[in-house]
């Protein structure tokens, strides 16, 4: 404190100079932030729009209107990939849900030991996917892998089952995957909001003979529904995102059973070297993003005017 | 006594517990004893679940198998702290910005930073392809640092924010008072109080640039001696064979460093990262 103060007085006179307009001060902070974010993100953002009605190669890109869209439009391919991106959207972002919820609610318990559990619940949030993956691939592995080595003790399976190798296997497959990596963090949020909650309203529950079950359903939800109505947001954005995963298990494969939107752009784009068809569905993943969010933010401003938060 | 569980009640929440674990911990459980096992070991037929060889010769034969592993992790490293680093350069004015300061376009400008975090890098990757190409950056350390960073501001801007938020006002007002300029009173007075914040922002920007690495380095770097480990790793997938084993040892290996760093820090990081679930 001391050495704080005769820094001021060292100072004084220089400062008492006219310091800066609040509002101009605070553009020179955020600005450059925002000139960065303007260069990568913005202007990329710009160009996939523009690229979008192109076609646009490796050798140079020529102007062709809708063409892009029309074709996406009127292929029954693309019509599945949306359809399955919205099942793999919200079967994975479901699953995450329950599991995080009951996860909190475990790791909320007043148990021994429930700090090192939260530890222990961390690592996939933690660690690059991509390594992750690596370890999911081991797992599904037919011959050398648990699960199927577990199917064929056990009798289930008479041979190796290659659970990466048939369409549906490898659809779900990607998506207990999935669940894995993105499970820790909703646990955690959750968790969180559930320690957030005054202790006041379970005794004052608890005084009235109200018991663990009808607590949690009365208390609990209704306390922590903001949090699970964001965080349902969140998951469901990253979850549409999600490359990485089905990249490394399937490469959309096999015959196109876990190809997402994602997957579909980056393979038809980088793979491809398809600029122009590449970008157009890149922008129909930002517009379908888009009007999830608002629909959602709908959902959670009435959400937190029900629960009467902030 | 309210909290108070029966005999019968801690076995089913232990017993709970236990098996949300193994679904968590199975893949590296896996991983570890895949490392352990002899390469001609791990394709014996029929399956079995222990065998009496376990050593630890895959992690020292990984780095012949692949010679260029120390680098990878070397790269990683040095990736993920270039953009921590300088992510961190931009968050730190814009998050006091935010927490502090009253200004035209705040909530709007807010609104479009949390909006990137919409946009993961796949659905930019082609114009940023281009941007990249066009700026010399394609195949140089600067193609995965740059995006790197840009993905980061917003979460560690928002981060930061909710901990600037909970400092006390009043020495930033006593020290304004006595006529220090701003940037002065930012520099002196509010970084000394918010460094544990800063060490949790940074951490948690570190944890996020160590993980993101794959798809920039997939996409925009094809030299290499420049790659991160995440895409190093495949290396061990081979035009002969898989060598299974010494590739779980390698992705252990590298995990290790931010494993040591989250241990260390984890009740800090748990709850810096969760700030925004709580209530104020």
């Amino acid at each position: 404190m001391a050495d704080i103060a005769t820094d001021y007085a060292a100072q004084g006179t220089k400062a008492k100079t006219k310091s800066l307009p609040e509002a101009v001060f605070a553009w020179l902070l955020i600005g450059p932030a925002m000139l960065f974010i303007a260069v990568i993100v913005a202007w990329p953002l710009a160009e996939t729009i523009r690229l979008s009605f192109m076609e646009a190669r490796l050798g140079g890109e020529q102007y062709v209107g809708l063409a892009n869209y029309q074709e996406l439009a009127e292929s029954k391919k693309f019509h599945q990939t949306v359809v399955r991106t919205f099942y793999w959207m919200f079967l994975s972002v479901g699953l995450k849900l329950i599991l995080g919820l009951i996860g909190a609610t475990l790791l909320n318990a007043a148990v021994p030991g429930r700090g090192l559990f939260r530890v222990l619940v961390m690592p996939p949030w933690i660690i690059p996917m991509a390594i992750g993956m690596i370890g999911w691939l081991w797992l599904y592995n037919g011959y050398f892998g648990v699960l199927s080595g577990t199917m064929m003790t056990l009798g289930i399976t008479d041979g190796p089952f290659e659970f990466l190798a048939y369409k549906q296997s490898a659809f779900y497959s990607a998506v207990v995957a999935d669940v894995w990596v993105g499970t820790p963090m909703v646990t955690l949020f959750f968790l969180a909001a559930m320690q957030g909650v005054s202790r006041d309203l379970y005794e004052a529950a608890w005084v009235d003979g109200a018991g663990r079950w009808y607590r949690f359903r009365r208390i609990t939800i209704p306390q922590i529904m903001p949090v699970i109505v964001s965080m349902s947001l969140l998951s469901a954005i990253f979850t549409f995102n999600s490359f990485e995963i089905i990249w490394i298990l399937t490469e959309g494969g096999p015959r196109g059973a876990t190809t997402t939107l994602i997957v579909d752009t980056y393979k038809t784009a980088i793979s491809n070297f398809k600029f122009g068809q590449g970008s157009a569905r890149a922008v129909i993943i930002v517009i379908l993003l888009g009007i999830f969010s608002l629909l959602y933010l709908n959902v959670l401003k009435f959400v937190n005017r029900k629960y009467g938060t902030k | 006594m309210m909290d108070k569980y029966t005999k019968l009640q801690m076995v089913g929440i232990y017993a709970a517990v236990t098996v949300f674990l193994i679904f968590i911990l199975l893949p590296f459980f896996e991983m570890f004893m895949a490392s352990l096992r002899p390469l001609e070991h791990l394709f014996r037929s029929p399956y079995q679940f222990w065998s009496d060889d376990f050593s630890f010769q895959a992690y020292s034969d990984m780095w012949e198998t692949v010679p260029l592993l120390g680098r990878y992790i070397f790269n990683s490293v040095f990736i993920a702290t270039a953009v921590t680093l300088i992510t961190m350069v931009f968050v730190v004015p814009a998050a006091y910005a935010y927490a502090r300061l009253e200004f035209p376009f705040k909530n709007g400008s807010l609104a479009i930073f949390l909006g990137v975090n919409m946009f993961t890098g796949a659905v930019l990757l082609i114009p940023l392809y281009r941007v990249l190409r066009s700026m010399g950056l394609l195949n140089t350390y600067w193609a995965m640092i740059v995006p790197g960073v840009a993905f980061l501001i917003p979460t560690g801007i928002w981060l930061l924010r909710s901990y600037l938020e909970k400092i006390p006002r009043e020495l930033e007002e006593a020290a304004f008072v006595d006529g220090a300029s701003r940037m002065y009173t930012l520099r002196r007075v509010v970084l000394p109080l918010a460094t544990p914040g800063l060490i949790v922002v940074g951490t948690a920007v570190f944890i996020g640039a160590y993980a993101q690495q794959f798809l920039f380095a997939i996409t925009f770097n094809q030299q290499r001696e420049l790659q991160p480990l995440p895409a190093g790793l495949f290396e061990f997938i081979g035009y002969q064979d898989v060598t299974w084993n010494q590739m779980m040892a390698a992705a252990l290996t590298g995990i290790l460093p931010v494993m040591v760093i989250f241990l260390f820090l984890q009740k800090y990081l748990v709850a810096g990262l969760t700030a925004g679930a709580v209530k104020e």
